[in-house]
């Protein structure tokens, strides 16, 4: 085992758990970023430079930002200390436990990919370009459509239900959709 | 344990800490962070198979991850949208105190 996996490992693994227990909501996004970041160091040295520099855009870039803002409008910092505590904690860690044991147990009897990877040489951002131009197309077509409605939703949502821009009824004049159709 | 076989396990764990923090967590955003950290590792065994597979020239672990990625930007979009007006109308992000639709 080289020392470079030991240490994204390590780095992941501490992350992700740090994020799940840290008391403070804050700490947890900050441990989340940190265990993204290294999840991209793994895409890296597993030669998918594309998507580890994607998994960096997103993650770290976009859904982290995200989830900083969602704690700034919820007002988490201020949240009492029941809200932060644990549930019964036992069962959801046996659970845990059993399914990651259930899978690692199967992964080291299985005597998975024992040899050498292959030295095929790494894609190449034109290759990944060209199929996502040609065999993939439509599927990329329709995520577009996805992230267009997603963020049409999301937006939605999040606007406030009797605030402006949303009257207690929907289809009243000034409403969304009214004022889209003007 | 060989190379392909380490990433699994490292990512059966990932899965595993993620579904721990989903379950025994409160908070709602906290469970978000939980369900994108389980994703990612679904992620990660997507990577290494497709590393160590016998085709890697065909690109499909890549691609489906990309689309994962991408799917994963819009749930965590929708999903932190429905904490926020959730939070509007109890005033609280506690999974326990949200249970108007508890049967």
């Amino acid at each position: 085992m080289d020392i470079a996996f030991l240490i994204t490992a390590a780095a992941i693994l501490a992350g992700a758990a740090g994020a799940m227990a840290a008391r403070s909501v804050v700490h947890c996004a900050l441990c989340g970023v940190v265990a993204f970041a290294s999840l991209a160091v793994a895409f890296l040295q597993l030669r998918a430079e594309f998507v580890g520099f994607a998994q960096l855009l997103v993650y770290v870039g976009a859904v982290a930002i995200l989830i900083v803002v969602a704690l700034l409008l919820t007002r988490n910092f201020e949240a009492t200390h029941e809200a932060l505590s644990f549930r019964p904690w036992a069962l959801g860690l046996a659970i845990a436990l059993l399914v990651s044991g259930a899978v690692v147990s199967a992964i080291l009897g299985s005597g998975l990919g024992v040899g050498a990877p292959p030295s095929a040489p790494p894609p190449t951002v034109k290759a990944i370009g060209d199929l996502l131009m040609t065999r993939y197309v439509v599927a990329l077509e329709a995520m577009g459509v996805l992230l267009t409605v997603a963020l049409i939703g999301a937006a939605l949502v999040a606007l406030r239900e009797n605030g402006p821009g949303r009257p207690a009824k929907p289809g009243e004049q000034g409403s969304v959709a009214g004022r889209l159709e003007e | 344990m060989g190379e392909l076989a380490r990433y699994l396990v490292l990512a059966a764990l990932l899965f595993g800490i993620g579904l721990a923090g989903v379950l025994t967590r409160r908070n709602a955003i906290v469970v978000l962070i939980g369900i994108e950290l389980m994703l990612n590792a679904a992620n990660l065994n997507f990577i290494a198979f497709w590393r160590h597979g016998p085709h890697p020239e065909a690109l499909t672990g890549v691609m489906f991850v990309l689309f994962a990625i991408a799917i994963a930007a819009a749930e965590a979009a929708v999903g932190l949208a429905l904490v926020i007006a959730v939070y509007r109308h109890y005033r609280t992000t506690n999974l326990d105190q949200i249970e108007e639709m508890k049967g």
